[in-house]
């Protein structure tokens, strides 16, 4: 029996025409699909390494075995273990002249092999000779594999025959070598830069695949420069239309829409040639109106052609009617069932809210649906939205839900960039200094070690300062509320230490400061910060910072200081502390104990802690001293750019020498020797070492522009981290200052003079003007569109002040408001969706057209169209895991689709043998039946 | 994708792991089990980057319901993946990329599949994973689509397949004389 079953799973194998594979594998395979567990399917695959590492081995093997062994070590690579010991056999084995070898051989090196890997050498001149076979699929193969493999500096070795494929007569070549370009355009854009015309050529080819495939290539070639194809608009546009007006042949149809990953292509293209300029736009509108009327909503694609519009759209400069047509598919979208479409519609309001901002409005409601879904792709989708528009009156709203959910999520990733958002929007648009130092806390309670570090900066220095107003007492209630917050804060069990930083710089700047606690009150709660956290050495340092200013300020204010017992041995501790920096600050503060208040007072002064110290970046002060030692005959010094700069014009030869070895390898075929050359190439040489002089010229210009590039990217890189990520221009200045508040401001081992002139008027200045900017229309806009949120959040706010109720009411009022104010486009628009959801959700309407054209050719694929028509309605609505028991029911206890299913003929039957098969393998035991589309159509 | 492109959308640049134009960085063919039945990566990853891709990525999509999104967003990058059968599809893209084209090309895929192999099932996946590769190859390169015309990609394979059952017979013959002759 278990033999018969063998027999019969070869055969079965056998018929499949692929399966030739032999029973080791075949028993691989199967032990591995068996396999019930991570651990044990490691360990087949670890005696099977051992296996392949013997067989590998062995002298002579055949061929054939040979491309087994190489699949079989594909099998391993792909299930995550390594089988770097098998690649050299799969680069030998691209070498055999037998196509069904050096196919195998290719597609182990393309998926063995990185870009970087030493062995590509090796391949190199196979792919050449291949490029140059006579036979199309061979050149196909070396072609996929360039794709892969080349790297930069491979890339001349091959670029020539490349080009020259441009013009092969099969398409599929043309089509291979336009992508090679394209790669090589992306590796090193130095090297194709003369080439370029040959992708605006090719968009002429007659092949529409090749011409699709050109679209890539133009696509990053746009990106990077658009103004130079701006002439390329018109025909953009006209391929578009001719694409829509069915001009291609039907077999690009996909879904019975026209060639439409090339429509796609197309927009994507135009939105960036569009963008910005007026006349580009206008060419457009014609043909994205015709999309707009012609796309059927009904499909999957039909909507991928839609949202790309509304892309589009978006980018350009759009007409009136074009942006109606676009809040129309949106709407659209939005009221669909499918989820994925919800989540295109929230995008898509996304980007065109900032070019019709009242766009939203209508769609309050779906957004709030999709807010409180429990899908979490369309949430953050969704919290994405309520960012982009985020006002001062809906602030409270959007950042306290945003917090909530941050505090619930586990994902770091996102984590990180929702608490970003938050502290930027909190910044931005906070309505009082409270809130905002609530939100702080949370952020920081529960994303602490997420947050840029900068952001704790940004608030040491919002506290010190105020929110600009010149007003003292409010200030100093900040203050106050931001200790009350921190003291009640501190008793939680671990805190992040960021936000520790955070609590003792604060609570030693302001601890004391109004007098309603007591320094040994302070100064204890820091004690016992430095000693729940003694393995932080930086909350360490800010804790006994804030210890030494609390005991500063008694100081100078006359009292007399009794230092805690537990304050005494610290201090002690960190005396003997390893970290140099913990045993200065405890050294400083033992002496600060011991000096007069006249002193101290000038050593730490209250509240100073923003006063800017000037610090002389050019180091003026040391200007005597160079003179000095120039004068003495030292060398002027010369800064790190120019040095590299120099390095390239004076040591020209000597930097050629270095990247001699990278590009010493020559891929080509010895030339024949040329008398006349060689001479004149050793005299531009000019270089002692007698190097061979076969490096090619060519090489030289090709190899110090792209080093220069490289450069400048890198100074351009550089620049843009050094931009100001908060958008105030005083940041720069004062973090550098704030960065550093505990010892730099109001240190002890640093100068007194403290600079208080215009450097600290800078931040409040910046942050003055701020506010004119978001106020008048922002707010306009925020009452026609969160209108009813955001009066009630402020009747709230006057009467209770507190924060915790707003997620309660703050959630119910703009569900709660719209449904009075919106009926009458509901009432219209109902129509729409119901007639259109039924099919909208339904993307095999257009699959089964489609087997039928199938069915008409071979007759194989009928049974779908059986199965899909008894279903149909069903696979609207119901899912994925109530179709399966479906399916197994209807396969049961309907004795009429199952005739149907078997009268197919010997496709069913195939079917069926292949789910015995699986069942057998155990591969997937849980599925009814594994024909792939059957499950889905029901 | 661009920095011209987010520019003129608006939205900030964001910090990518590798400086990539659109397209799509891997595709990956997971069983529900989380057994993994096929990967193709079009941005460089080390093996151990690798599995840990397809550990994450496999905990969180065969984890969520079936009426959900198609769609993950995952490290600052989106994951579009399809169920089919006990089988799922999953593409890595940009942020920035439509996310229902790349649904529809995994489904253009699948169509081709199942085409090729008539009534595609996880089986002839399991045990052709390589013409599974090939056919993949046709599809995408360097992980942009190069062929969006069924029959264009299905012609090219069955040429393929057709030289490869040529140079079979003919090692088949060649083997069958060398047999008679000894």
């Amino acid at each position: 029996m278990e033999q018969l079953k063998t027999i019969g799973r070869e055969l079965a194998m056998g018929s499949q025409g692929g399966f030739g594979q032999s029973k080791e594998f075949l028993d691989l395979v199967k032990s591995i699909g068996e396999a019930r567990s991570k651990a044990e399917e490691d360990r087949i695959v670890l005696s099977e390494i051992d296996i392949l590492k013997r067989k590998l081995l062995e002298p002579d093997i055949p061929k054939r075995k040979m491309k087994e062994y190489i699949i079989r070590l594909v099998y391993i690579e792909m299930l995550g273990h390594d089988a770097s010991f098998g690649y050299i056999h799969a680069v030998k084995m691209t070498h055999d002249d037998n196509l069904l070898l050096k196919r195998t051989g290719y597609l182990a090196v393309t998926l063995f092999l990185n870009e970087d890997h030493d062995l590509i050498i090796l391949i190199v001149n196979t792919i050449q000779k291949d490029l140059r076979s006579d036979n199309y699929l061979v050149v196909c193969a070396a072609l996929n594999a360039i794709c892969r493999l080349i790297n930069e500096e491979t890339i001349p070795a091959v670029l020539p025959q490349v080009v020259d494929l441009l013009n092969h007569q099969k398409e599929a070549v043309r089509k291979k070598a336009i992508m090679a370009l394209h790669r090589f355009h992306r590796k090193s854009p130095s090297s194709v830069s003369h080439l370029i015309s040959n992708f605006r050529k090719r968009l002429c080819d007659n092949d529409p695949g090749v011409m699709g495939a050109t679209l890539c290539p133009l696509f990053d070639l746009i990106t990077e420069d658009v103004s130079s194809y701006k002439d390329l608009v018109s025909s953009f546009v006209s391929i578009l239309k001719q694409v829509t007006e069915r001009r291609l042949p039907k077999s690009y149809d996909y879904h019975q829409m026209p060639a439409p990953f090339i429509q796609i292509k197309l927009l994507k293209i135009m939105a960036l040639l569009g963008c910005g300029d007026k006349s580009a736009s206008e060419i457009m509108y014609m043909v994205l109106g015709d999309l707009f009327r012609k796309c059927d909503s009904s499909t999957n694609i039909g909507n991928a052609i839609l949202y790309e519009c509304i892309r589009c759209i978006s980018c350009i400069i759009p007409s009136p009617k074009l942006l109606e047509a676009a809040a129309d598919a949106i709407s659209k979208f939005l009221k669909s069932d499918s989820h994925n479409l919800k989540y295109m519609g929230i995008d898509g309001l996304g980007r065109l809210i900032k070019i019709s901002p009242d766009i939203a409005e209508q769609h309050q409601l779906a957004v709030i649906d999709c807010l409180e879904d429990p899908d979490d792709t369309l949430k953050r989708k969704t919290f994405e939205l309520l960012y982009k528009m985020t006002k001062s009156s809906n602030v409270e709203v959007i950042v306290d839900r945003m917090t909530d959910y941050m505090i619930s999520i586990n994902d770091n990733h996102y984590k990180t960039e929702i608490a970003s958002r938050c502290v930027e929007l909190a910044e931005q648009f906070a309505p009082s200094n409270q809130w905002f130092i609530q939100i702080m806390n949370k952020v920081f309670e529960h994303a602490g070690d997420l947050v840029n570090i900068k952001v704790a900066h940004n608030l040491m220095r919002l506290i010190a300062e105020g929110f600009g107003e010149d007003d003292d007492d409010a200030d100093s209630k900040l203050r106050l509320s931001a200790v009350e917050s921190y003291l009640q804060i501190m008793s939680e069990p671990k805190l992040p230490s960021l936000f520790l930083q955070v609590i003792s710089w604060v609570l030693g700047e302001y601890g004391t400061a109004d007098g309603k606690y007591s320094a040994s009150y302070i100064s204890g709660k820091l004690c016992d910060v430095a000693d729940a956290y003694s393995s932080d050495e930086t909350v360490k340092g800010y804790a006994v910072s804030a210890l030494m200013k609390i005991y500063a300020f008694e100081i100078a204010s006359g009292r007399k200081v009794d230092v805690l017992p537990e304050c005494q041995s610290l201090i002690e501790e960190l005396l003997a502390s390893h970290s140099t920096d913990l045993q200065q600050r405890a050294y400083e503060l033992q002496a600060l104990l011991a000096l007069d208040a006249r002193a101290v007072e000038s050593i730490l002064p209250l509240d100073a802690s923003c006063e800017d110290i000037e610090v002389d970046k050019d180091l003026s002060f040391l200007n005597g001293y160079i003179q000095q030692a120039i004068e003495s005959g030292a060398q002027p010094y010369i800064s790190e750019r120019e040095r590299s700069c120099m390095l390239e014009t004076t040591d020209y030869h000597s930097r050629d020498h270095h990247e001699v070895p990278s590009h010493a390898l020559r891929f080509e075929a010895y030339e024949r020797p040329k008398p006349s050359s060689l001479p004149t190439q050793a005299s531009t040489e000019l270089v002692p070492v007698p190097e061979p002089s076969y490096y090619s010229e060519a090489h030289q210009p090709i190899s110090t522009s792209s080093v220069s590039e490289r450069e400048s990217s890198e100074i351009k890189l550089r620049l843009d981290g050094v931009k100001q990520k908060w958008g105030r221009p005083s940041y720069q200045s004062s973090t550098s200052a704030s960065s550093t508040p505990p010892q730099a401001a109001n240190g002890t081992s640093s100068h007194p003079d403290v600079g208080v002139g215009s450097s600290s008027l800078k931040p409040r200045s910046s942050y003055e003007s701020k506010k004119p900017e978001i106020d008048p229309e922002k707010q306009r806009l925020a009452a026609s569109l969160f209108g009813g949120s955001s009066s009630s959040r402020s009747d709230r706010k006057s009467s209770s002040g507190g924060h915790k109720p707003a997620k309660g009411t703050a959630s119910k009022p703009p569900k709660e408001n719209p449904i009075p104010v919106q009926p009458p486009p509901d009432l219209l628009d109902f129509g729409e969706p119901t007639a259109t959801s039924v099919t909208a959700t339904d993307p095999f309407k257009e699959l089964e057209g489609l087997m039928d054209s199938l069915s008409q050719d071979g007759g194989s694929t009928d049974v779908m169209g059986v199965l899909y028509s008894d279903a149909a309605p069903v696979t609207t609505t119901t899912s994925v895991d109530s179709l399966l028991s479906e399916l197994s029911d209807s396969s049961k206890g309907n004795p009429g689709t199952y005739q149907s299913q078997t009268s197919k003929g010997p496709n069913s039957k195939e079917a069926l043998e292949k789910d015995a098969l699986v069942r057998q393998m155990g591969v997937n035991p849980t599925s009814q039946n594994p024909t792939l589309f059957k499950d889905l159509l029901g | 994708m661009c920095d011209l492109y987010k520019l003129c959308l608006g939205e900030k640049v964001k910090p990518l792991v590798c400086v990539c134009f659109s397209q799509i960085h891997f595709v990956l063919l997971v069983s529900r089990q989380g057994k993994v039945r096929l990967t193709k990566w079009y941005s460089p990853y080390t093996q151990k980057e690798r599995s840990k891709v397809i550990r994450e990525l496999s905990g969180v999509i065969l984890n969520r319901g079936p009426k959900l999104c198609n769609f993950v967003e995952w490290r600052g990058y989106k994951v579009v993946y399809k169920r089919y059968a006990s089988l799922y599809f999953c593409m890595c893209i940009d942020a920035e990329d439509n996310e229902l084209e790349v649904l529809e090309i995994i489904h253009h895929y699948v169509e081709i599949l199942d085409r090729y192999f008539g009534s595609v099932c996880e089986l002839d996946l399991i045990f052709n994973f390589h013409k599974a590769y090939y056919i993949l190859d046709e599809l995408l390169i360097a992980g942009e689509l190069q062929e969006s015309s069924k029959k264009t990609v299905a012609r090219i394979i069955s040429a393929q397949d057709q030289m490869v059952e040529a140079a079979k017979e003919e090692a088949g013959s060649i083997s069958y004389i060398i047999a008679q002759a000894t």
